[in-house]
Order: C-alpha cells, then sequence, then structure tokens
C-alpha cells in the first residue's frame, strides 16, 4: 500500500504531462484536417529527410565539440579543493541564469558582417570574414548554449572518483596518460553518456539558434516545426508527424550511443 | 631477512599547512624484512608509508631504494606497491582484470598474465572468482584481490596501509596468519602500518614505535614490550603501570618509600625515573607477605582473567590475575627483581601509567597532578 501511495505523484505527473500529450501528438499526426485516420502526413515527411539529416548532423558536431571541450574543464574542476569547485561550478552555471534569448542575440551582434569579431579583424589588419548565417555560426550557438549540460554531468561523475583508485593506478605503474586511459575514462563514462544526451536532443530540435544565427532559410527540422504550427503555411498534423518522426529518430540515436557504451563496459569489463 | 638495506629515510621532515606531520624521521629497512609502523591516528605512520610509495615529496632529507636517491622518482616508476585502506578496487574491472592492472600497464603478453594472474589467485585462496565483479565481493575477498593485485606486479617491497582494519575480528586474525605467509613463501619486504599494537607483535620483525612525527622506539615485538624506551610505548603496547621512582644505584630503585632491587643499570646517581610494572608480572599475596599493601577498588572479568584495579597510597594500578579478590579486600603484592623495568624520564612521564580512571571513585586531583607534572617535563 505504501509504495503505491508513494507512486501516485509519478503517476499523476506522467499522465498530465507525457500520456496525454503523447496521445495528442500522436492523434495530430495519424489524422487529417477533418479528425479521419490518414498516413499522408508521414508521407510528407520525406520532403523533409534532408533536413533531418542536416540536424542531426548538426546536433552530433555541436555534441563532440561540447565533449571535447567539456572534459577537460569537468576534470579540472572535480580534482580541486571542495570550496573550489564549488565556486567552479558556479561560474559554470553563471551564464545559463542569463535569458537564453539575450545570449543568442548576443552572438548575433559579435557575428555580424560589421559586428565586433569583424570589426577587430579589421582592425588588426585581417580580412573580415562572413560568419553570420552560416552552420558554423550555429553549431557555435550550439555549444555556446549548451555548454554547461555536459561539463556538469561529466563533472558529477568525476567528482565521485575516489582519489585512491588513481593512486592504485600510479602504484600498478600507470603514468599520467595510461591512468587517463584507463580509470579516469571508463568510470567517467556514465557521465559523458548523460552529458551527450543532454547536449544532444536540445540541440538536434533548436530552432532559436537556427534561426539568429543561420539566417532565414529552414536549416533545422525545429525550423520546419516551428512553420508548421506559427505562420501562414501551418499544418497541425504535418507538424505533429514531423516531431514524432524527430523523437524517433533521436531515441534510435540514443539507444546507439548506449550500445556503444556498453559494448565498451563487456570489453573493460563490468560498470557499476 | 638479510642485512642488505633495501629502503633508508634520511632525515626526512614532511609538513602540511605549516603543521609539521614529521620531524627528522630516519629508518632503514632490510631486504626481506616484516617492518611495522605503529602509532596512534596522526602519528604520521601513513605519511612515512606514502613516501615511501612516492606520493608524497619530502619538504627535508632523502629517501634510498638500494642506496639510490628516489626523491623525485614518481610513484609509477618504483618498484614498490601498495595494499590501500579500504582496498581502491577499480570497479569498472572485474577480478581478473584488477589483477592484470598493472601487467596490461606494462604491455606483458596475454599468456604470462593469465599465468601469473591464477599463480596470484591461487596464492590468496580466489580461485574461481576471475569473473566475478568486484563490488559483488565481501570485504575479505576484496582485500584479498588488493593482495594480488599487488604482489602481481613483483614489488620488492609491499606497502601495506591497515590493511585489515575493515575486517572482523575472526577474519582480522585469519588474514594476519595469511599475510604473514605469503611474506616469509615470496621473501620481500613488507612495510605494515596499523594502530593495532597485537596486530604489530604478532606479525612483525621489527616495530617502528611513531608518535607525534617521530619516532619513539625501534626493536623487535619482544623488545618493545619487555623494554619500553619511555613512558609513551609503555602505555601503548600493552598495559603498564608507571610510576615515579629513584635510581639509587645500579640494579637499585626506590618507589613508594621502599627499595627494590632490579635488573636495570647505567643510571645516574639518584637519577629520577619511570618504572613499569607490567600488569600480569604482578604476584598478589596476603598482605603480611606483600612488598606493598593495597586496597582493591574495582574488578572487571575479562575471560582469561580479572582486571583488578588496587589503590596503593593513592596511586591506582591495574593488575590482571586468573584469583578474584573482590571489591574492598586488602591484598599484598610481591615484585621480583625481573618484574620492574626502569626507563628514562621524558616529555611522556606523568601522562600515562595511573588507572584512576578505571575506578568508580574518579581521582580527579591524582590527574590534575599528572598534568601539570607533565607540563612542567614539557617545558623541562
Amino acid at each position: 500500500m505504501k509504495s503505491r501511495a508513494a507512486a501516485t505523484p509519478f503517476g499523476l505527473w506522467m499522465g498530465i504531462f507525457t500520456v496525454v500529450p503523447m496521445a495528442i501528438v500522436l492523434w495530430f499526426a495519424f489524422t487529417d484536417a477533418n479528425g479521419t485516420f490518414t498516413l499522408a502526413n508521414i508521407a510528407r515527411i520525406w520532403q523533409y529527410a534532408g533536413t533531418y539529416v542536416d540536424s542531426i548532423w548538426m546536433g552530433a558536431v555541436a555534441t563532440l565539440i561540447c565533449l571535447v571541450l567539456a572534459y577537460p574543464v569537468a576534470l579540472s574542476i572535480s580534482r580541486k579543493a571542495e570550496h573550489m569547485q564549488r565556486t567552479m561550478v558556479m561560474i559554470v552555471m553563471l551564464p545559463m541564469w542569463m535569458n537564453f534569448l539575450l545570449r543568442t542575440y548576443a552572438w548575433m551582434t559579435l557575428l555580424e558582417d560589421q559586428g565586433l569579431l569583424n570589426q577587430f579583424l579589421r582592425w588588426i589588419g585581417l580580412p573580415a570574414m562572413h560568419l553570420i548565417n552560416t552552420d558554423a555560426a550555429v553549431v557555435l550557438g550550439m555549444v555556446y548554449n549548451f555548454l554547461p549540460f555536459m561539463i556538469l554531468p561529466l563533472y558529477s561523475v568525476m567528482a565521485k572518483l575516489d582519489n585512491r583508485i588513481i593512486e592504485a593506478a600510479q602504484d600498478l605503474g600507470s603514468n599520467g596518460f595510461q591512468v587517463f586511459r584507463r580509470v579516469i575514462l571508463p568510470l567517467s563514462a556514465p557521465g559523458i553518456v548523460s552529458g551527450v544526451t543532454m547536449v544532444f536532443v536540445p540541440a538536434v530540435s533548436t530552432f532559436v539558434i537556427s534561426k539568429l544565427l543561420g539566417g532565414s532559410k529552414y536549416m533545422m527540422i525545429g525550423d520546419v516545426i516551428e512553420s508548421m504550427f506559427v505562420g501562414d503555411g501551418c499544418d497541425y498534423n504535418v507538424g505533429a508527424a514531423l516531431s514524432l518522426v524527430l523523437m524517433v529518430l533521436m531515441l534510435v540515436c540514443m539507444s546507439l550511443m548506449r550500445k556503444v557504451d556498453n559494448g565498451e563496459d563487456e570489453l573493460g569489463g563490468m560498470m557499476a | 631477512m638479510n642485512e642488505k638495506k633495501i629502503i633508508e629515510l634520511k632525515n626526512i621532515a614532511v609538513s602540511f599547512d605549516g603543521e609539521p606531520v614529521l620531524k627528522n624521521l630516519n629508518l632503514s629497512i632490510s631486504d626481506g624484512e616484516f617492518v611495522t609502523l605503529l602509532g596512534p591516528s596522526g602519528c604520521g605512520k601513513t605519511t612515512t608509508l606514502r613516501i615511501i610509495a612516492g606520493f608524497i615529496t619530502p619538504d627535508d632529507g632523502d629517501v634510498f631504494f638500494e642506496g639510490k636517491r628516489v626523491n623525485d622518482l614518481p610513484a609509477y616508476k618504483r618498484t614498490v606497491n601498495t595494499i590501500f585502506q579500504r582496498y581502491a578496487l577499480f570497479p569498472h574491472l572485474n577480478v581478473y582484470e584488477n589483477v592484470a592492472f598493472g601487467m596490461r600497464v606494462q604491455k606483458k603478453s596475454n599468456a604470462e598474465i593469465k599465468e601469473t594472474v591464477t599463480r596470484m589467485l591461487e596464492l590468496v585462496n580466489l580461485k574461481g572468482f576471475e569473473k566475478r565483479s568486484v563490488s559483488k565481493l565481501s570485504g575479505g575477498q576484496q582485500q584479498r584481490v588488493a593482495i594480488a593485485r599487488a604482489l602481481a606486479n613483483k614489488p620488492r617491497v609491499l606497502l601495506l596501509d591497515e590493511p585489515l582494519a575493515a575486517l572482523d575480528l575472526k577474519l582480522r586474525k585469519d588474514m594476519q596468519a595469511e599475510l604473514k605467509n605469503i611474506q616469509k613463501s615470496l621473501g620481500i619486504s613488507f612495510i605494515y602500518v596499523t594502530h593495532d599494537q597485537e596486530e604489530a607483535l604478532s606479525m612483525s620483525d621489527t616495530v617502528v614505535v611513531m608518535d607525534d612525527g617521530e619516532i619513539q622506539q625501534i626493536g623487535t615485538p619482544q623488545d618493545i614490550y619487555n623494554e619500553p624506551e619511555n613512558a609513551f610505548v609503555a602505555d601503548f603496547i600493552g598495559e603498564s603501570n608507571i610510576l615515579d621512582g629513584v635510581m639509587l644505584e645500579d640494579y637499585l630503585v626506590e618507589f613508594f618509600g621502599r627499595k627494590f632491587k632490579c635488573l636495570d643499570a647505567g643510571f645516574d646517581k639518584n637519577e629520577p625515573v619511570d618504572v613499569v610494572i607490567r600488569p600480569e608480572d604482578i604476584d598478589i599475596v596476603e598482605p603480611a607477605k606483600g612488598h606493598l599493601t593495597g586496597t582493591v577498588t574495582a574488578v572487571t572479568f575479562k575471560g582469561v582473567h580479572y582486571d583488578t584495579i588496587v589503590d596503593f597510597k593513592g596511586f591506582k594500578w591495574l593488575i590482571q590475575t586468573t584469583d578474584y579478590y573482590g571489591e574492598g579486600s586488602v591484598i599484598g603484592i610481591v615484585l621480583n627483581p625481573e618484574d620492574i623495568h626502569i626507563m628514562k624520564k621524558s616529555a611522556y612521564s606523568g601522562m600515562f601509567g595511573d588507572y584512576s580512571s578505571y575506578s568508580e571513585e574518579f581521582d580527579e586531583l591524582g590527574d590534575a597532578e599528572a598534568a601539570a607534572e607533565a607540563e612542567e617535563e614539557a617545558e623541562g
């Protein structure tokens, strides 16, 4: 009885915020404007296949860059004294408390053809570069906005890493690189998995970043979905179908990712 | 064990945040010797071990390994291996891979690794546990994996940092015997850190008693127990009644207003000394026949013997006896020359050896006097 009572808030939450909305999305995806069943919406998805691939590709690139940047940062924070760690984590999180739109607009003014960055390049005598409205600008925006979501899960796993285990590895003859490869990296794998999830999912489905830094063309699937719900050519049914397919694709990506991770574990023994 | 020195520490000093942890420590360890660093927590024993392992570089002094100075040699290049407190096994690896770790780093062949891991797991009685995850093992089994993992690297010296502290009493006794056997059969040096005096006495060739960042005494277990160098060692190793006395001449000491024959010599005439009398050495007789008479103030049954607290003119002694003397009974004691051990006065004089706190009517006055005396000693 007790466990059932404790599970009630979760059940309620699941019902209101997960099951019902999913049912609504499904309903829209498989019906037409009159509410009759159809597969036409799903069939129309093919014309956006390229956009899906682009979105996943750019999300993956941004995630990889985040991982490469965040890993050493998280590791160095986790090896500091405890009071230092708190301060450093706080500094990592600080930009997240500034409004998301404001941060992205700030990048617009930096990257514009007449923006601060190009002014600086001209001032030191280098040729100006076209930065805004490129794929690179969008990836940059993603990396900047989502980096803390990579650092935090990595840090929380690394902070729990017992220093004596590192010492044991040194004691058994491992130099710095071997300690990293044989102990720190495998033990931080759970942090990598959750960090990648937390960056990849919002990066693939973003539309604000691509709109502001990528120009007016529909670069990302998020922009296409938005256009189906806002403005003249909107079509809720196709929008729901697009969202549904995106969700399935991301689930596939994440389970592939987990499979790779588990495979590594089996090679190295077991993972706690 | 032979006389070849494998490790030497010379004038080692270390401080953490300005707090001295080791003060001018000198220690040498022979090849094949079982050395125990024994002392209360904070005495610097683990720090000493970590200096030998290479995890701490001393502020002052030198570390020699087979005559070569190794102060700046990082831990991973030293041919010593450590068994850590609470094992520090790799949680992402199974038993086999934990033991194989050192050899994988050294890029040994798979055949050699398999042969060594099998042999090591046999040595620690864990045959058949290769595929087990280390987190599913009991404390004793994890300890065995840690031993196998360290020994698989063929260390010249094995460092053990309170390896049995987390085990229950029965298992601890078994592991003590097993470690001693492993040490004998491999013939390598063990440096063993513990705060458990019984463990130190039963396993070691040499015991190093430490307190407050300094070595108090180095000797065989028998030396340490029978010939403690100061009141700290006498109190820390076993139980001791420690009294103020005056060495009248060689082989004659006075305490409690009586002269006693003893086996110690080489003190100045009328030199104040600390007198140690072990509670199990005291013979109880009828009051009329005793050198001293006292009143029993407390008795505790300990299984093999009774801990009997006896008041002699306000100073309370612990006597361990197999005969029962009830509270309030008046007894006499006889002290033979070999029961009396004389020590030079030290900074520890007056701090230990009075069993007042054992009795119910805790003698606060006596304790205050002892504290004042200790302060005087420290200043002087």
